[in-house]
């Protein structure tokens, strides 16, 4: 009797070990699920999106098994630190300020941010060069960020937590703003369309699609950003292999995922994959 | 654990705690009129009265004060004639909208811990009084209102120290309140635990605070 308890118990346990090893080459990527066209859910709460369509893409190239699970933006870089998943597609910009923490692949796709109003807001006609470099120093880069800081004082200007529009409005560029900050983009477009925002800074895709699906009419004002607190293109987000040493099992698996997400990206560009599925949720080649 | 950040982060956290107990205590006051105004219609005899504050109070006690925040927030928002009026004016503003869901729900607790406080008064109390000929607005008043509050000091206690917490949830409209800076920091250090923790201290002192003042309120006003 106790024979076959125990041996119960031990085939119980061993098929848990096989489970783990075909489990240790599987890997988990976050991404936010309410950003779009980025990511985003259907009505029935399946992910959909560019980056989610693009996600298994580079797991086929990688010929990984990847899931895709869903993280609140404002908790997406400690969950990624605390292993909840293993790499992050989020419409995450790589910049100085993330790359202290994370590592980051080569950029897929470019986000364009600018600020958006509500159609009969006084800042409707703002007229600013129609890009903005920040990396660029000279007289027009201040000239602009003079002119946009006249025109944002004493407005509410709102962002979602945590995002390169934030660190912008946040860095005094622009002078000191009434700045407001929300969990998610969507409440961001509500509250834009209700009012209580003057003005919103944010990927220009995500006010085109907002504008599409609501009929609200948002419009985009004011030059595109570009450089500094604006990065450098959207790439995948990694743990650094440092994180756990360079040398440990862990951090050699995060280093070999950073490498075949690289791979994996170079094929996506070449065979055209980035660009069909960026014109697809976009409508243009944000590809990059 | 960084030790740096949560000393750097605590005098800004420790700001943003005036904010936390500003709306805990605009919210009670108003609360504790909403909630002696309802606890009173429940003893009505008038069946229409009565069922309209037991409503108030199912309705505010049987939903989620998130839920609540986000109608009156983001909900009243959406309703283009609303915008129009002078309501706006009050409702535009996250400050409001969070004083408003907070002191409605915590009118709807106060009523009814006002309400058992009322009810459980011995009969012979409010005899007495009349067999002195005192009339029975002054019986109300003088009488039955300081024994209710006194008999619900304990239960009272307990919602403003649920109610502190419940200010937490102003932080999802934008609200910089204690939470609201520990994520707002938190976005830029991507160090929750440690900014958490900070912040969960001030959070237990400050219920400390209060449980000590209505400890000390029950044994003053104790009827032994």
């Amino acid at each position: 009797m106790m024979n076959i308890f125990k041996k119960i118990i031990f085939s119980v346990l061993f098929s848990f070990l096989i489970i783990g090893n075909v489990n240790a080459d599987k890997i988990k990527i976050g991404t936010e699920g309410a950003y779009p066209p980025w990511n985003s859910k259907d009505a029935s709460g399946k992910l959909i999106g560019f980056e989610v369509e693009l996600a298994n893409w580079l797991c086929i190239y990688m010929k990984r098994d990847c899931t895709i699970v869903e993280q609140d933006w404002d908790g997406m870089i400690p969950a990624l630190q605390m292993r909840k998943f293993d790499a992050i597609m989020a419409g995450m910009s790589i910049t100085d300020e993330r790359k202290k923490v994370i590592t980051f692949s080569q950029g897929y796709a470019d986000e364009k941010a600018s600020l958006a109003v509500m159609k009969g807001s006084s800042l409707e006609g703002l007229d600013t060069p129609k890009v903005l470099d920040l990396n660029k120093k000279g007289g027009s880069t201040s000239k602009t960020l003079k002119t946009l800081a006249d025109a944002l004082s004493g407005k509410t200007v709102c962002v979602q937590t945590g995002t390169i529009h934030q660190s912008f409005l946040d860095s005094g560029d622009v002078g000191k703003v009434n700045l407001r900050t929300y969990k998610t983009q969507d409440e961001v477009n509500l509250d834009l369309a209700s009012g209580r925002c003057d003005v919103a800074l944010a990927a220009i895709s995500s006010f085109t699609d907002y504008a599409e699906k609501s009929g609200k009419a948002v419009i985009v004002v004011g030059p595109e950003f570009r450089g500094s607190h604006f990065g450098n293109g959207v790439g995948v987000g990694i743990r650094q292999a440092s994180q756990m040493g360079e040398g440990s099992d862990q951090g050699k698996k995060d280093a070999k995922l950073l490498a075949d997400f690289n791979k994996a990206i170079d094929i996506a560009r070449k065979n055209g994959k980035i660009s069909e599925l960026a014109i697809k949720w976009f409508g243009f080649d944000a590809s990059m | 654990m960084d030790l740096e950040l949560m000393m750097n982060s605590f005098p800004k956290l420790l700001n943003a705690a005036v904010i936390t107990l500003k709306l805990l205590s605009v919210s009670l006051i108003i609360g504790l009129f909403i909630g002696l105004f309802f606890a009173i219609l429940r003893l009505n005899k008038n069946i229409f009265i009565n069922r309209f504050a037991y409503g108030y109070s199912y309705v505010f006690r049987g939903t989620p004060l998130l839920v609540q925040i986000f109608i009156i927030y983001f909900g009243l928002g959406q309703i283009e004639y609303l915008r129009s009026t002078v309501l706006w004016i009050i409702l535009k503003e996250p400050y409001w909208c969070a004083i408003i869901a907070f002191a409605l729900n915590t009118g709807a607790y106060t009523s009814e811990i006002l309400r058992s406080a009322f009810q459980t008064i011995k009969p012979g109390i409010i005899e007495a009084g009349k067999s002195l000929g005192i009339s029975n607005k002054l019986i109300f008043y003088k009488i039955q209102i300081p024994i209710a509050i006194r008999q619900s000091l304990p239960a009272y206690g307990n919602e403003i120290i649920l109610m502190m917490k419940g200010t937490s949830l102003a932080s999802t409209v934008t609200i910089m309140d204690l939470t609201g800076v520990a994520k707002y920091i938190i976005s830029t250090t991507f160090k929750p635990i440690e900014v958490f923790i900070v912040a969960g201290g001030i959070y237990l002192f400050m219920t400390f605070i209060i449980h000590n003042v209505i400890k000390f309120l029950e044994k003053k006003y104790s009827f032994n």
